[in-house]
């Protein structure tokens, strides 16, 4: 915000007053020291060397709301010398025309840079810092030789390389869906755990107990949670073409919600509405271990014959399957936790690792244009496959020969570049 | 139509999200976005707390099985509302405003209900895992086959390595050789087959995450926005 001709002169006309107020008092501090401690090593009130090389730059890909600057310390800001002379430095700014000076912030001793995070885009800055001493003696400024402004940029480079890779998968998942909507066929693999998903509700049908799915605990907007939420689709759909009941109890609201609608319309899609109850998908509580304790109480009254899990889980996954195996029922679960993994394996019947859950959709409902998204990850496996390849030749090539500047390039390239921070 | 609009939002909200990560000047409509979908969730919460109220009143109502335990939900429910809003216990930080405090205030029947009977409930759940591993590990590690054998060996190298017996059985193994100590071991299974592995999940789980969110993006699946129809 530009300030008017009155209020500029006037905070001009103050600065200059406590500027030349704060000089006299640094020249005061330095020509007289605190008596008594003349001869000590580092006495209060002793003058301090100020920084130098003071340079100020845009902050890279950003709003242009900041400036990143850096300065060579003061020869006094010495880490190993006691006590110490430094206590930090104090970032000032003010506009071109000198008006607007204000104190930023101090930073500690030793503290080489410091990012301005307030200014505004296209408005040039002037930037001075000062040595603070002990006694909050104040050196010399090191100022700027040429003002500096932010610069809004539209793209940020630093995740360039991040973008091509996803274009690169996501074009593969357009590219791949519009070849089977052609008519080419494409080899989908078989993945057991879906495979017996038919199998563990007709058992229970057979046994004439309900189903119960559990959508994991965190809320519709985790991509694990709307893959959950497509497997309930089929499974309610199998659930009701076998009629066979599902409870299906929530640990959020909303996905209560959506959890209604998706089996409302697997039971319209199977020719089974009247089936259908709200009462059967049911909010539980978005405690942890509030809803374990309700899911294993259910699961010991209720018993029911299959059990699925699909959705984010965390500590309960392991009590969740446990409960569920020591009543005998079939389970299958899904996750995208990686560290939950091996506790379903080690208690679930069947487990989608990885991909399978998100592939769980496509792979049920066969339709064309799902089982194209299913070839578009395989390509993307190919593109990680390749770059996780190339980086194992590119690294052991520059350890064994490390007199090679090439080599340390592309290791640096691919490292920092392509998957780091687009090396700006 | 009925899943139309919610796919639209859902495609928007999520463009904008995409653009926020590659473009500086959106990054404040990212947060836009996320408010939003607090505010939301934040209104779906009264819709699950009256759904838990209906459902154990039926369930009260009609005594079915375990009638009892929808009593004391509905109990603990109730009461934990009415301490929180009506901040019970609570000293106001203001005189002049009694309604000032927080209602976490450390000593009010809030902070009470928390510290003396929720936190122990959750130890108390938590603690019960250990058991569940306990019998989960005995199953999974009988040695019935050759890959059942081969986590067998790697979960004894793996826990025998943690403690202090790991170390004092193979100190007299040179320290040319620190592979051939249960340190050594286990640091190599952690570090190359571990890692390894998990990242492969890691990978095909991003993978899928993409092709999850693109599929939402592009409305290609839509069954978890139920039937178009009333």
């Amino acid at each position: 915000m530009r300030r008017s001709v009155n209020q500029i002169g006037r905070r001009l006309t103050l600065n200059c007053a406590l500027a030349v107020v704060a000089s006299a008092c640094c020249l005061a501090s330095w020509t007289a020291p605190v008596r008594g401690q003349e001869g000590a090593a580092a006495p209060v009130g002793t003058a301090v060397a100020p920084p130098s090389g003071l340079i100020a730059t845009d902050h890279p890909n950003d709003t242009g709301n900041a400036i990143d600057l850096k300065w060579t310390l003061s020869p006094d800001d010495v880490p190993d010398k006691k006590p110490r002379i430094v206590r930090g430095y104090e970032i000032h700014r003010s506009l071109a025309d000198g008006s607007d000076r204000e104190k930023l912030t101090q930073v500690a001793y030793h503290v080489g840079e410091y990012t301005d995070r307030s200014c505004e885009p296209g408005l040039d800055y002037l930037y001075e810092v000062i040595t603070v001493g002990l006694g909050e003696v104040r050196s010399t400024p090191a100022t700027l030789e040429r003002p500096v402004h932010g610069v809004l940029q539209w793209f940020d480079m630093s995740r360039a390389w991040f973008g091509v890779i996803v274009l690169l998968v996501c074009g593969a998942v357009v590219v791949f869906t519009e070849l089977v909507k052609s008519g080419r066929n494409l080899y989908v693999r078989e993945i057991a755990g879906l495979k017996a998903i038919e199998e563990a509700i007709g058992r229970a049908t057979e046994m004439g107990r309900p189903c119960l799915f559990v959508p994991g605990l965190l809320d519709i907007n985790e991509p694990a949670t709307v893959a959950g939420i497509t497997l309930l689709s089929h499974v309610a759909k199998l659930s009701a073409e076998y009629e066979s009941a599902i409870d299906v109890p929530t640990s959020r609201s909303l996905v209560m919600t959506a959890a209604r609608e998706t089996v409302h319309a697997a039971y319209l899609a199977a020719g089974r509405p009247e089936a259908y109850s709200d009462d059967r998908i049911t909010y539980i509580s978005e405690e942890q271990f509030a809803y374990v304790a309700y899911l294993t109480g259910y699961m010991v009254r209720e018993k029911p014959a299959a059990c699925f899990y699909a959705g984010t889980f965390f500590a309960e996954s392991l009590i969740l399957a446990e409960t569920g195996n020591s009543i005998g029922a079939i389970q299958v679960a899904g996750t995208n936790e990686a560290a939950q993994l091996p506790f379903f394996v080690a208690a679930c019947d069947y487990t989608l690792i990885g991909e399978e859950l998100f592939a769980a959709s496509a792979y049920l409902s066969k339709e064309p244009h799902q089982l194209g998204s299913l070839k578009g990850q395989d390509a993307g496996k190919v593109l990680a496959g390749v770059l996780l390849t190339v980086g194992c030749i590119v690294a052991t090539l520059a350890a064994l020969i490390p007199a090679s500047p090439v080599l340390a390039y592309s290791l640096y390239f691919l490292k920092e570049v392509v998957l780091g921070k687009g090396g700006t | 139509m009925k899943s139309t609009i919610p796919w639209l939002i859902a495609a928007v909200t999520g463009c904008v999200m995409i653009g926020a990560y590659f473009i500086p000047y959106t990054q404040s409509w990212r947060d836009e976005a996320a408010i939003w979908f607090e505010i939301l969730a934040a209104i779906a919460f009264v819709l699950g707390g009256v759904n838990l109220f209906t459902q154990h009143l039926q369930k009260i109502a009609a005594r079915r099985a375990g009638w009892g335990y929808s009593a004391i939900t509905l109990i603990t429910f109730v009461t934990t509302l009415a301490v929180g809003v009506l901040k019970i216990g609570v000293q106001s930080e203001n005189p002049n405003l009694p309604w000032s405090g927080h209602y976490q205030f450390e000593g009010g029947a809030m902070w009470w209900l928390f510290e003396y009977a929720y936190n122990p409930l959750q130890a108390t759940v938590f603690a019960m895992l250990a058991f569940y591993v306990a019998s989960a590990a005995f199953r999974a590690f009988r040695a019935k086959n050759t890959e059942a054998t081969l986590l067998l060996v790697t979960a004894f190298i793996i826990l025998l390595s943690q403690t202090y017996a790991g170390t004092w059985l193979t100190a007299w193994v040179p320290d040319d050789y620190p592979a051939a100590t249960f340190p050594g071991m286990k640091a190599i299974i952690l570090g190359v087959f571990n890692t390894a592995g998990q990242r492969a999940i890691m990978i095909g789980i991003a993978l899928g995450v993409a092709a999850t969110s693109l599929k939402v993006l592009l409305g290609v699946d839509r069954s978890y926005l139920g039937s178009d129809g009333d």
